[in-house]
């Protein structure tokens, strides 16, 4: 990691900036994670709530969520940087939860959501997120 | 015609991330190069879009709904111009990460879209 230093001078000019260098592809994957977890829940929810309330659910709060953190990184600021690291450790706890959850009573969930199996079906993408948003949360606040 | 273009879209979407995980990895930007790249798998995908809808209109249906299939079309042909345009506002090796994770997601939603249609 040679850029290391070179994204810390920067964000040290900018301080309040959460969009540069890393946070560009984190606000990427996070607006990915929003079309995807929205238009499935707002789709699911339109045409199929009865078959598995509670899975759909699930998702459209994960969607909002989402939709959250990615305002937060792009608004940028102490105050997002703070909202944003608070909504990813949600984020994380609500991943650990529904991904241990679906394992554990799969009867629950007769449709999959978002967070199910941690994730799996979008390639553990919603367990890494939230880690790696951390870390760069953190880190903004730092430099 | 429509599985034979998103096999093709798929695949251009992964030589493009790799392309771009490449200039990641030399610590560089995206480039003009890097834009035409991305401007060949945006029309492969917008064709797709296109023939996707002809087919509809033929009266053919997706396997699992139109309804899915159609926002899976529109996702698969804004994904890519969505991550240049970012890479615009950062020109840096990370502009050129996010266009990489732009392919790979553009990949995963030809897969997604070839269950759709049914095959």
């Amino acid at each position: 990691m040679t850029s290391g230093e070179a994204e810390v001078v920067v964000t040290q000019e900018r301080p309040t900036r959460l969009t540069s260098g890393p946070g560009t592809l984190l606000v990427w994957l996070y607006g990915v994670m929003v079309v995807g977890a929205v238009s499935r829940s707002i789709y699911q929810i339109a045409t199929e709530f009865d078959r598995a309330p509670l899975a759909y659910t699930l998702s459209a709060l994960a969607g909002l969520v989402y939709g959250f953190i990615t305002y937060t990184l792009v608004r940028g600021g102490e105050k997002a940087r703070r909202a944003a690291l608070v909504c990813c450790a949600a984020e994380l706890v609500g991943v650990l939860t529904v991904g241990t959850w679906t394992l554990v009573d799969p009867s629950a969930f007769p449709d999959a959501t978002v967070w199910s199996d941690y994730g799996m079906g979008y390639v553990f993408i919603p367990v890494l997120l939230p880690l790696s948003a951390i870390y760069w949360l953190r880190r903004a606040r730092t430099a | 015609m429509l599985a034979v273009l998103t096999l093709v879209t798929g695949v251009a979407a992964l030589l493009l991330a790799a392309w771009c995980g490449w200039a990641a990895y030399r610590d560089q930007p995206t480039k003009d190069w890097h834009f035409i790249g991305m401007a060949v798998v945006s029309v492969l995908a917008l064709v797709q879009l296109v023939v996707g809808i002809v087919q509809l209109a033929r009266g053919e249906k997706p396997e699992q709904g139109t309804t899915i299939f159609v926002a899976y079309l529109l996702g698969a042909f804004a994904c890519v111009p969505a991550a240049g345009f970012m890479s615009l506002g950062e020109r840096t090796r990370w502009g050129s990460v996010t266009v990489a994770a732009g392919g790979v997601v553009l990949a995963v939603l030809e897969v997604r879209l070839y269950d759709i249609w049914g095959g």
